[in-house]
């Protein structure tokens, strides 16, 4: 059971400060005829299903099909609308491919922005303070601290989201997947990758 | 002058902290609410407004905020900027609200 703003009713805790607001304005924004309960319910679940295997999808059929993968580098909205995905009326996605000399890793700077209808809501570190400071300016460092160390060889490009242009990385195919099939190669593609701050597992490390 | 929003190479910035948190409820409708009213057919808000809004805060109350806190503060504010909320109005249905808890 839920009250009107869906608080299960066994939680007995005083709402916090926010809670509270977030309540107020929700009413009083339902009140005013500006959304209906329904709304915003129908809202969080949309939200809530959108998840990186999206974006794991898509890349799995670029990792597949180079034809695919070109379009998707050309017109990356157009490419994932082919495959039956929605990424809803946020701005221009741009994919990028990660190669065995160039890697890319995704931040915004600024805030927050993310190809939310791919892979979801953001990760909490993805809108840290000390992510969006550091990974421009020690990209390395950074990505040694996810576990990532490239070879000095690789170059790397921080990519700066805004909120008109999101990006998509394309990791590398790990070797050893020749003949894995979409679903299994997707089963890789984890949301780091996508973001940059990770290679895809390799079927070893599933 | 460097804006408190605009991190980039801040300095003084520590280690990334990796851990996740589960949305909480509250979280996801003011997430929900923003995404609603930015939706092509309601157009109430852009996203330069919102972004705007954030960018906008006390910057200490900015470097103290969580994510959705600074969301939540920016819909207030566009909210009562556009005249479609009043300060007083949202102050008195937290205490109703309180009231009937």
């Amino acid at each position: 059971m839920h009250d009107e703003h869906g608080h299960p009713h066994h939680d007995e805790r005083e709402p916090t400060y926010y809670e509270k607001r977030t309540d107020a304005i929700q009413t009083l924004l339902i009140e005013k005829g500006l959304f209906t309960a329904d709304e915003v319910r129908r809202a969080v679940e949309e939200m809530d299903a959108r998840s990186p295997a999206r974006g794991a999808q898509v890349v799995a059929r670029a990792w597949l099909d180079p034809a695919f993968k070109a379009r998707l580098l050309a017109n990356a909205k157009e490419a994932i609308a082919e495959l039956g995905i929605t990424v809803g009326f946020e701005a221009t996605i741009v994919a990028v491919e990660n190669t065995e000399r160039l890697h890319h890793v995704v931040v915004c700077t600024l805030c927050s922005c993310y190809p939310r209808g791919l892979l979801g809501y953001p990760p909490d570190w993805y809108k840290s303070l000390n992510y969006r400071a550091r990974v421009v300016s020690d990209p390395r460092g950074v990505l040694n601290e996810f576990g990532l160390t490239l070879a000095p060889t690789v170059e790397v490009r921080v990519l700066d989201s805004t909120a008109d242009m999101r990006y998509l990385v394309i990791p590398q195919r790990p070797a050893g997947t020749e003949r894995l099939g979409e679903e299994e190669l997707a089963g890789l593609v984890t949301r780091d990758s996508m973001i940059g701050v990770a290679q895809a597992r390799t079927p070893a490390s599933r | 002058m460097t804006r408190v929003h605009d991190r980039g190479g801040w300095p003084g910035a520590g280690p990334v902290d990796k851990s996740e948190h589960e949305l909480s409820w509250w979280e996801k409708r003011t997430d929900a609410m923003m995404v609603l009213l930015q939706s092509p057919d309601k157009r109430v808000i852009r996203v330069d407004e919102m972004r705007r809004a954030i960018e906008g805060m006390d910057p200490a109350a900015y470097e103290k905020c969580k994510y959705y806190e600074r969301w939540l503060t920016a819909l207030e504010t566009l909210m009562i900027e556009k005249g479609i909320l009043t300060r007083e109005e949202i102050e008195r249905k937290v205490k109703e609200l309180d009231g009937r808890r």
